[in-house]
């Protein structure tokens, strides 16, 4: 538990025992503090003709240190709860708690880093004057920058193309510097809207790896949003399986895979039986395995 | 790391054979009117072609077609050999260097005249985007601004500064004309300021707000660097207008000295020395290309900023 709010790469080693950093537990199994709390969340879109309910009802508890992905078919809302959780929109109706503030504060606290579907790196900025950004929009002084994009650029492996542009990479490496320039502050929230939904499967998997080791050695909470179910339930210590017309959260399943993310996982029967019970949650019926007909 | 500086190279290298083809179709395009001119004069009747003109009554009907002799329509190596002659015979200088001199004058006003147009054309375009009810507001009235005629607009200009000037405060005759090409200069820049600054992408936007950085800060760190594509033509077009006002501010104004006065001494002693007013028609064009030129290279400075350009 003293581990949770290790930061950086620098102090968040390994421990002697060899457990790592992850804490598997939902809210009701944990004692420390919430990464976020929702109670009764909801979002109307006003229109011109009607109002839209993007979502409703959502309660949802987020520990510290957690993995929480949110997987649906889209419009349920599940990006809309994200941009609710940076403060992006505000909520209207119900409560939105980041580390026990309003999520406005969590904002202005640079409590949460943020990556979306595309990179969204700054085209005239090198990889790293785009993982500086958000160090220097806070004034942080210049040599401390430097020295903190040179172990985020080592985080994600990107250490030899700090100097490169972002049209000199491909869509994976803008990808990575994106989740480095996220961690930049040390937030002890990460929040990502289909970071690898525009990449091919195989950097798609290695950087769900990756993702899930730089989790784990950061203990930053993550909510992590995907139209992919083998990726939630890969990286996830809950999957929340939501729905649309009116956005909601209809399922809430715990992987209990434990701490190791590495590429047996994706062969282990447990793993399948998770994915299954995602995607039963997801159709709302029992579906039927090739092994059982 | 070979690979891709190979691919850089190969990319210059492509860059470089782009470069070249465009000088070549410029140096083809002056060409052609060269030949274009040459070749009318050579063909065309030398009183030109009028239609419905009335027999012995002397300037009636309309002329179609240009007369060609040689008071109209000089030969251009007349127009080049006139350059190196004196400018109005005995001992004054050559054409060309009276031609320079006025163009250097009428370069610098255009210059004063350029910075007063950005200027306010990035404050404008900067308040703009800032509020919305600003730019419904005053939008109109910038596009309205560029269709009253310059040469009506620019004897209120010169007599509203001669009223300051006879107030106590020294306003300058050439201020006059700086304040009426910065008229023209300000509109390019004020569009494509706002543009510009509205070009961000709503993830970069999201991003410096989810960063909780201000406006100031995302203006600096993200709205003008996306703007430099849209800043850079501007700049460049503000510039021609920027010569273009002066000149014409020149002549409707009378200020000595520069060359739009020139042009027009010069045009009225054609009859007599048809290739003269020529050489300030040169000295205007290359006062023009300079002066865009020099904004291009403020361009190879911020070439970084343009790499979305290659890439999106």
């Amino acid at each position: 538990m003293t581990l949770r709010h290790a930061q950086g790469p620098e102090d968040g080693q390994e421990p002697a025992d060899g457990t790592t950093l992850r804490h598997a537990q939902g809210p009701e199994g944990g004692t420390g503090e919430l990464a976020v709390r929702a109670t009764g969340v909801g979002k109307v879109f006003p229109t011109k003709t009607a109002e839209i309910t993007a979502l409703t009802d959502v309660e949802l508890e987020v520990a510290a240190g957690e993995f929480v992905s949110l997987i649906g078919p889209s419009g349920c809302g599940k990006s809309t709860l994200l941009r609710l959780i940076a403060d992006l929109d505000q909520a209207t109706s119900g409560e939105l708690e980041i580390f026990g503030k309003p999520a406005r504060r969590a904002r202005i606290d640079q409590d949460y880093g943020v990556a979306f579907q595309q990179a969204g790196l700054l085209p005239w900025r090198t990889v790293a004057a785009n993982i500086a950004l958000p160090l220097e929009v806070h004034g942080t002084a210049r040599p401390e920058r430097a020295a903190r994009v040179a172990e985020l650029a080592e985080l994600v492996g990107l250490s030899d193309f700090i100097d490169r542009y972002p049209d000199q990479l491909s869509g994976g490496m803008q990808q990575r510097v994106a989740i480095a320039r996220a961690l930049a502050t040390r937030p002890r929230l990460l929040l990502m809207d289909e970071p690898f939904g525009a990449l091919d499967e195989m950097t798609r998997e290695y950087l769900q790896s990756e993702l899930a080791r730089i989790a784990a050695e950061t203990g930053a909470a993550v909510v992590f949003v995907t139209h992919s179910i083998p990726e939630a339930v890969f990286l996830s210590d809950r999957v929340v399986v939501m729905s649309p017309r009116p956005g909601r959260i209809t399922d809430v399943i715990v992987t209990g895979l434990g701490e190791a993310r590495d590429e047996t996982l994706r062969e282990a029967p447990e793993y399948f039986e998770r994915v299954t019970a995602v995607r039963e949650a997801l159709h709302g019926t029992h579906v039927e395995r090739a092994n059982e007909r | 790391m070979s690979a891709a500086s190979g691919a850089g190279r190969m990319r210059r290298a492509s860059g470089d054979a782009r470069q070249w083809l465009a000088v070549g179709w410029g140096v083809l395009g002056i060409l052609t009117v060269l030949i274009l001119w040459e070749l009318y004069k050579f063909l065309g009747p030398a009183e030109g072609v009028t239609i419905g003109a009335v027999e012995g009554q002397s300037g009636s009907g309309i002329l179609i077609l240009p007369r060609t002799h040689d008071r109209a329509m000089p030969h251009i190596w007349d127009m080049v050999t006139r350059l190196f002659q004196p400018t109005s015979g005995g001992d004054t200088p050559p054409l060309w260097v009276s031609v320079a001199g006025a163009a250097l004058i009428t370069l610098g006003i255009a210059a004063v005249g350029w910075i007063i147009g950005v200027v306010v054309g990035a404050v404008l375009g900067l308040v703009m985007q800032r509020w919305r009810l600003v730019e419904w507001g005053i939008l109109p009235w910038i596009v309205v601004s560029q269709i009253v005629p310059l040469i009506a607009f620019a004897p209120v200009v010169n007599a509203i500064g001669n009223q300051i000037d006879r107030g106590g405060t020294p306003w300058p005759q050439w201020l006059s004309v700086a304040i009426i090409a910065s008229y023209l200069a300000f509109f390019p820049v004020a569009i494509g300021m706002l543009k510009g600054l509205a070009a961000p992408d709503r993830i970069h936007v999201d991003l410096m707000s989810t960063y909780a950085a201000g406006y100031w800060s995302t203006l600096l760190r993200l709205r003008l660097p996306a703007a430099v594509p849209y800043l850079l033509p501007a700049l460049r077009l503000a510039a021609a207008n920027a010569v273009l006002g002066a000149v014409v501010a020149e002549v409707s104004i009378g200020m000595r000295g520069g060359i739009g006065r020139m042009l027009i001494q010069l045009a009225g002693q054609a009859s007599s020395d048809p290739a003269a007013p020529w050489g300030p028609t040169f000295g205007s064009i290359a006062l023009g290309l300079i002066a865009a030129g020099t904004v291009a290279l403020i361009g190879v400075g911020l070439k970084n900023y343009r790499r979305g350009e290659a890439t999106a």
